[in-house]
């Protein structure tokens, strides 16, 4: 059922565009293989046949053909003149969302993507939509310019400063996807990534109606999610080693010097105070103000998860 | 048919080997102050090899940091900052100067039948400007290198602690160095052809190094202005660029493209020249369509300005922009397309001797034709969407840049060493580093074909784990690379104390400089050059 031979090449085909993509991907393939066998194929075999041997002697010298050049300009000009048609095609058949897409505003900054969706339901690194249903991503940046990458829809947008950039893309396959940040973003450019759910119709109303929080995960498996998916990764280690901030080996319980000469035990309280209001108590050797505040951006029971996961890591 | 291309070579042939320009003149002083274009040009010469050493270490450091995800030997800052350097470097202080500055500079007036170059003080200067402007490149290493990527796009650029200002200004002065020798080149080709030689006979290198000067001379004060803007946003402030200050990112985009693209064909069709006279010689032959090799160049310059926007598909540019674009990127594929046809077309019932220079134009017909036809993926709208700063484009250039123009400079260096320093290099070892580059190229790069339509993101520090064992192949690729290129420093550095004494033509070339003793006398030729006949016009 699947025409598409090159699959190894490329990422799941998300969607009915991608396979589209792909099928003109492909066309370009075979297309580029053909030349390069007629090209290199040629120049292999004049080698091994006109091979020098002895002083060179009754070489014909002729010097253009011009049926020939013409040939070989009219008819490349002809491929490509169809690539071209093709690739525009597709191109505006994926660039105006449908009117009955669900619309969500995505805002970057360094280095995270935050979802907010029509309902209020705002989520960081993380996103839900519908199998099947239209989407519309509306997109701004808080600091440089990023790059919004979905592989899996074979899509992606640059995310500006000042400006609003779209994107949509209709998935077909229920799951989770990758999402990569593609333009050169700073330290954390290779960390600012984000997981795109696409759920059953079902799955994705209780989801939402659940204000985009997981019910099920036990607290501290959610906890180790979303240090990844909230991207403290970035600047927290597991291992011990530094990186912006300290490392959460053996965080908790341990006694932390804070700027200014006080001491604190890593606690439930610190801990909540860290992450929604990081610049109260700066921890003595890390500068102020690196720390994003998750304040309305991580529920309750997110929190409580982060802590039962801090608790794991001896 | 038996007539030479050059009827005038003399009696004086006796004492030709005796003075030559490296001799003509000793110390130190007659180097430094040396109007002598051959000199500028070997100058030139070791002052890219040594930038193409430091932007090669640093090539194999990124790509040895990415061996394994996570941290292998730096932290994402250093990392940052080597793959800047190693753009940066490798694009304004080698690509762009090598075939023009270094064997250009070298060759053209020769290739004409010239004395020197039209302006030989312009020639000096332009040497002392790359010199500074490089010493403000590498200088930024010492203060906190830049950590944009070569491209410095805003606002990242004008926002990053690190050392852009003093970066950017090595490149905008670096552009000067470029913009003379370009006019240095246009006059030179003008105005000093030997007598005889008309347009229609002038050597393909001489039209391939018009064509560059050409978008040198009007494309280079672009980037000049738009590092300019970006160094009076950075330091005064000035809203251009930057959003939050009420200018427009995306304008730098186009401003810096403008520049760039054509300075992609400022890399290749330089390597498409030396290519141009590499075949005929090895094949015994006659070009095949002389001209329309030469009107090709002219044509990809004139086109070349017009595709800045397929850099930009995604940047939120309009569709009509992205289709129109796109068109013309097309269009510029057929000019190169027809080159390559061309070449093996003049291999075709020719007599083909695999010297190593010819194994290099072999090389580069190889890997251009991948480069080319991966092209026309990124051409392709909806194609480049998906592929648009993943790791295939980081492939696709580098078979361009590297399998074309860096192949094709290394072909040329072969080609010319003996006329250059009068001495033969052992040409089975030569061989073997070909070989060993070729290969080394292969592993390095297809594989980040695939790696980028999976969807690898360029300029990562880290990366999902499925992409691992590719990565890890390509790396070892690079070490397979950097063997082959330190097995060629080895050989032509033996080649000066110990290789055998070159011939005047050791190839039975038919253009000038193989009229002419090895190494060249100081005035080039003991004789007044006359040209009767075409560059590649060869007994049967
Ligand atoms: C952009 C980098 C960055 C990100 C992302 C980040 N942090 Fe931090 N974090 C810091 C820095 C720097 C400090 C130390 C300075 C301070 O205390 O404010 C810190 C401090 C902390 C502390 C106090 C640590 C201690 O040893 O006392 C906690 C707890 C913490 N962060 C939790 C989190 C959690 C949970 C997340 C993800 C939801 C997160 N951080 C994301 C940079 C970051
Ligand atoms: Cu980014």
């Amino acid at each position: 059922m699947n025409m598409f031979l090159l699959a190894p090449f490329m990422p799941l085909q998300g969607s009915e565009y991608a396979k589209s993509v792909d099928l003109l991907y492909e066309f370009i393939f075979w297309l580029g293989v053909v030349f390069f066998i007629g090209i290199v194929g040629s120049m292999a075999y004049f080698v091994f046949k006109y091979k020098r041997v002895g002083e060179p002697r009754n070489i014909p010298q002729f010097s253009h053909n011009f049926a020939l050049e013409v040939t070989w300009s009219v008819i490349p000009l002809i491929i490509v003149i169809v690539i071209f048609f093709w690739g525009f095609d597709s191109y505006m058949s994926n660039r105006i969302a449908p009117n009955d897409s669900l619309e969500i505003k995505v805002y970057a900054k360094k280095w995270q993507w935050e979802f907010e969706y029509p309902d209020g339901t705002r989520t960081l690194g993380e996103f839900h939509v519908p199998k099947d249903k239209p989407v519309k991503l509306i997109m701004s940046s808080d600091d440089v310019i990023h790059s919004f990458f979905l592989p899996t829809m074979r899509q992606k947008m640059d995310v500006l400063p000042g400006r609003y950039t779209t994107l949509w893309f209709q998935p077909t396959v229920e799951g989770k996807h990758q999402v990569f940040c593609t333009e050169y973003c700073g330290d954390g450019h290779s960390e600012m990534m984000a997981e795109l759910t696409v759920d059953s119709q079902d799955k994705y109303k209780e989801w939402i109606e659940n204000g985009g929080l997981d019910k099920d995960t036990p607290l501290d498996q959610l906890g180790a999610r979303l240090y990844k998916s909230r991207n403290c990764n970035t600047c927290h280690s597991i291992d011990g080693t530094r990186i912006q901030g300290p490392t959460f080996k053996g965080i908790w319980g341990r006694t932390e010097r804070i700027t200014g000469g006080t001491t604190v035990v890593v606690d439930e309280n610190y801990v909540r105070e860290s992450v929604m209001d990081p610049n109260a108590k700066v921890v003595e050797g890390y500068e102020r103000g690196v720390m994003p505040t998750y304040k309305g951006l991580l529920k309750d029971r997110e929190v409580n998860a982060i802590i039962e996961y801090m608790k794991t890591l001896k | 048919m038996s007539t030479k291309y050059v009827d005038s070579v003399s009696s004086v042939e006796s004492t030709a080997h005796s003075e030559n320009y490296i001799n003509a003149k000793k110390g130190l002083m007659s180097w430094i102050v040396t109007l002598d274009h051959k000199r500028i040009g070997v100058m030139y010469l070791g002052s890219i090899l040594f930038a193409f050493m430091l932007g090669g270490l640093m090539a194999l450091l990124v790509r040895l940091e990415l061996i394994a995800p996570g941290r292998t030997i730096m932290g994402p800052k250093t990392y940052n900052q080597v793959f800047t350097l190693h753009g940066a470097i490798m694009v304004f202080l080698f690509i762009i100067p090598s075939i023009p500055a270094a064997l250009g500079n070298f060759m053209l007036p020769i290739l004409l039948g010239a004395k020197d170059v039209a302006f030989p003080r312009l020639n000096l200067a332009s040497y002392y400007i790359y010199v500074v402007g490089a010493i403000f490149c590498v200088a930024s290493l010492l203060m906190g290198a830049a950590d944009t990527g070569w491209t410095f796009y805003t606002p990242y650029s004008t926002t990053t602690g690190t050392s852009v200002v003093s970066m950017t200004l090595g490149a905008f002065i670096l552009g000067f160095s470029s913009i003379f020798t370009g006019l240095n080149f246009i006059a030179t080709i003008h105005k000093l052809r030997a007598p005889g030689m008309t347009w229609g006979k002038m050597p393909l290198f001489c039209w391939g190094m018009y064509a560059t000067s050409v978008i040198q001379v009007i494309a280079t004060p672009v980037l000049g202005i738009t590092l300019l803007l970006l160094i009076m946003e950075k330091v005064l402030g000035v809203g251009i660029f930057d959003a939050k200050l009420g200018g427009d990112p995306v304008l730098y985009q186009h401003f810096f493209w403008f520049y760039s693209h054509p300075a992609v064909y400022i890399m290749i069709l330089p390597g498409m020249a030396i290519i141009s006279e590499i075949i005929p010689v090895f094949s015994h032959k006659t070009i095949f369509g002389y001209r329309a090799i030469a009107l090709s160049s002219v044509a990809i310059a004139i086109i070349g300005f017009l595709v800045w926007g397929h850099h930009m598909f995604t940047s939120g540019q309009s569709e009509l922009a992205g289709m129109i674009f796109s068109f013309l990127t097309f269009l510029v594929a057929i000019p190169s397309g027809i080159k390559v046809f061309n070449w093996v077309a003049t291999m075709y019932k020719g007599s083909i001797s695999l010297n190593t220079p010819m194994l290099y134009a072999l090389a580069f017909l190889f890997l251009f034709t991948i480069g080319g036809l991966t092209g026309l993926f990124l051409g392709t709208l909806s194609v480049d969407v998906h592929l648009h700063d993943t790791y295939f484009v980081v492939a696709h250039f580098h078979y361009v840049m590297m399998g074309g123009t860096v192949i094709a400079f290394f072909g040329g260096l072969h080609y010319w060493w003996p006329k250059i320093t009068g001495r033969m290099y052992s040409e089975s070892l030569a061989k073997i580093a070909c070989a060993l580059t070729f290969i080394g190229f292969n592993v390095t790069f297809l594989t980040q074909f695939v790696l980028g339509s999976r969807g690898m993101p360029r300029r990562y520090y880290n990366y999902v784990d499925q992409f691992q064992p590719l990565h890890a192949f390509s790396t070892v690729g690079s070490w397979i690379l950097g063997l082959g290129f330190l097995l060629m420093a080895f050989y032509l550095l033996a080649s000066l104390k110990t290789g055998k004494k070159a011939s005047d033509n050791p190839w039975g070339g038919v253009t000038f400089e193989w009229q002419t003793p090895s190494p060249p006398p100081e005035h080039n030729f003991n004789y007044v050059p006359v040209a009767t006949h075409g560059p590649y016009e060869y007994k049967s």
